[in-house]
């Protein structure tokens, strides 16, 4: 269905401010077809001539782009898209494990949405957070060191309307389309929310202050200096 | 003598505002930018070139003589691209940085900026780290405010737009040339080099590539000296970096040391294996650099040892799989991450990492014979050093040193006709 002129109004506002950004305007390609996807929930055939018409691209250009990047969907997913991480450090620590379950608890199978509309489940590859595997990420935000019980758990949720917190990420989720619209530039008012690090991230800082390391003191450099992987410790 | 570890990107992580400007400060942030603005461009250059920083986005090409690349007065606008798309798998450093310290990443980005004369820095970030992606934007608008980014930066007559790009999901846009196609707005293919960036990069304009971690670091050199990070570290391989422990450990985590620590020493200080079991295998440099085993506990973790054990320090992403581990497997599913990810511009990559993933999964499942593991070794040897990019050439060390360190593995799947390991065994919640 194509966009109303209340939505293109809208879309045309943002796209204006997206593309100003860039030296060459091509280089908004990205941003807008997040924009579009914030829009209906996934990049359809309007977004892609939407996109093709601000960029002065053919529609088979832009096609081209959409289908390179897995984030881009096709079809419409959840309102929370949940990803599993079985890439082989989380599968194997539990991931491929968790997936399988989640897959027979909802019904669904990859890129597959919940007759209710609410929740869809992807297998990821590494989303950059090994040290709390295994990983889940519902619409990108972080949920670390899951289990199967932890995992259905957020599931049960996620489908009842009940409010989850990431463990690493703001105090409440965004909606898929919300998280969307962050992606394409427009963020909105949780980044100061939720811890700087989480604990992974703080092992070995804790364990270098409970010993008195750091790095040497600028103004004696000299005296610390020495090929350190030749001198016993 | 120097510290086991010696935190300085990640030193004030445990501070609670620190992705906020005022947190920043108080962590001493801010200080170093006004510092290079006073200094010339080539002298920013040089005491990047003499405090001899390795990238750390696995290359480990000396960054500044990388700068040094871009050329000097010409009147061709430059640009400054920081590679955030974090991939790999084991990788887990740059995340939790933007994460924790975005203003530090901002502060190098205008550093770097600065000494190669670009007006515009993209932070190229993969899209699937929302509250990264939101934490940056924050830092650089507060950035924007207090001066650091925009017109006549602090009265120094220097200019510098910083924009934060998301990436939508492919690993193949951390190769350098394939995120500028993508910043394009095109498809991320890998480009053909030369060209190189510094001479023809985005929109075919001087244009210099460089990872989060190691821009990052340039703000502690600017501030402390080349000598002072160069007294870190090995004689080849200088400073300190974030080594991310993950997988079989009582605690996983990221340490930050010089570059020359063990594995050994990591163990001790992360409360070694879970449950006292035997290490298997590991990587040292995420999949890409290929498997080591527990012959490999003393290997200092620098560029050169590590290429000398046969594998690569690359991003510093310690997987570590216990004896409950099948190796089989582990290397299956990094392989059908490689075709995944495969962009499919060259055949050694698209059709070498598919064959890959039909014989390994055979294997797997106790399908294959003796003959294939010959068959692997043969499709790497016509991936390796014929693939387009260096996506190909990193799908086969994982292959390789697996049938090197543990061929009787794969022979043992053939004989019992499946795999003898039970996954159940391997997870966090076992037992066993």
């Amino acid at each position: 269905m194509p966009f109303s002129y209340d939505v293109l109004a809208r879309l045309d506002a943002d796209a204006a401010q997206i593309i100003s950004q860039y030296p060459g305007s091509r280089s908004a390609l990205l941003p807008l077809l997040h924009l579009v996807q914030s829009e209906e929930g996934y990049v359809s055939a309007d977004g892609i001539g939407y996109c093709a018409g601000k960029l002065g691209l053919t529609e088979t250009e832009v096609t081209g782009v959409v289908s390179f990047y897995t984030m881009y969907k096709r079809r419409p997913v959840g309102k929370y898209h949940v990803g599993v991480c079985t890439n082989t450090v989380c599968g194997v620590l539990g991931g491929n494990q968790i997936l399988a379950e989640l897959r027979e608890h909802l019904g669904v199978g990859d890129d597959e949405v919940t007759p209710d509309g609410q929740v869809s489940l992807e297998h990821l590859e590494c989303n950059a957070a090994c040290t709390y595997a295994p990983v889940m990420m519902v619409n990108w935000e972080f949920f670390d060191n899951m289990t199967p019980q932890s995992a259905r758990q957020l599931a049960d949720d996620l489908r009842a309307g009940n409010q989850v917190t990431p463990t690493r990420g703001p105090g409440r989720l965004v909606t898929w389309r919300e998280a969307a619209r962050i992606l394409a530039g427009f963020n909105d008012d949780l980044a100061t929310e939720g811890p700087a690090a989480g604990p992974a991230d703080l092992v070995g800082l804790k364990v270098a202050k409970e010993h008195g390391w750091t790095a040497p003191d600028p103004g004696r450099a000299g005296d610390k200096a020495g090929d350190h992987a030749k001198e016993p410790r | 003598m120097t510290d086991t570890l010696t935190p300085v990107l990640t030193a004030h992580w445990d501070q609670p505002d620190l992705f906020t400007i005022d947190g920043y400060r108080r962590a001493g942030g801010w200080r170093a930018l006004p510092k290079a603005l006073r200094m010339s461009r080539d002298e920013v250059i040089t005491t990047v070139k003499n405090a001899g920083l390795r990238g750390r986005g696995g290359a480990g090409f000396a960054m500044g003589v990388k700068w040094g690349f871009l050329p000097q007065g010409d009147s061709k606008p430059h640009f400054l691209v920081v590679n955030a798309d974090e991939s790999e798998p084991g990788a887990c450093k740059d995340v939790p940085l933007m994460m924790a310290n975005p203003h530090l990443l901002i502060e190098g980005a205008a550093i770097a900026s600065y000494a190669i004369g670009a007006g515009h820095a993209f932070i190229y970030v993969r899209g699937e780290v929302l509250h990264v992606i939101r934490r940056l934007r924050h830092a650089v608008q507060e950035a924007y405010a207090a001066g650091y980014l925009g017109r006549d930066i602090l009265g120094s007559g220097f200019d510098l737009d910083v924009i934060i790009h998301a990436g939508a999901g492919a690993y193949i846009c951390g190769e350098e040339t394939a995120l500028l196609d993508s910043l394009e707005g095109k498809r991320g293919l890998p480009r053909n080099k030369p060209p190189f960036p510094a001479v023809a990069g985005v929109y075919a304009l001087p244009t210099n590539v460089n990872n989060v971690e190691s821009i990052s670091t340039a703000p502690s050199i600017i501030l402390n000296g080349a000598d002072w990070f160069a007294s870190l570290g090995t004689e080849k391989s200088k400073g300190f970096g974030i080594f991310n422990l993950s997988g079989h450990l009582t605690t996983p985590g990221t340490y930050e040391a010089p570059l020359g620590i063990t594995l050994r020493e990591l163990l001790e200080l992360s409360g070694g294996m879970r449950g006292g079991r035997r290490l298997k295998f590991w990587t040292a440099g995420g999949s890409s650099a290929g498997i080591l085993t527990d012959q490999h506990l003393d290997v200092p973790l620098d560029f050169e040892s590590v290429a000398a054990a046969g594998s690569a320090l690359g991003t510093r992403s310690v997987q570590i799989f216990d004896d409950t581990t099948c190796v089989v497997g582990a290397v299956l599913r990094w392989t059908e991450f490689y075709q995944h990810e495969s962009c499919g511009k060259c055949t050694p990559c698209r059709e070498g990492t598919f064959w890959l993933v039909r014989i390994l999964d055979r294997l797997e499942h106790g399908q294959g014979t003796e003959e294939d593991v010959e068959k692997l070794l043969d499709i790497c040897d016509n991936i390796t050093g014929r693939a387009f990019c260096a996506l190909g050439d990193s799908a086969t060390p994982p292959i390789t040193s697996a049938v090197k360190y543990f061929r009787d593995e794969f022979v043992q799947h053939h004989k019992e006709g499946g795999c003898p390991f039970d996954p159940a065994a391997s997870t966090v919640w076992s037992t066993t």
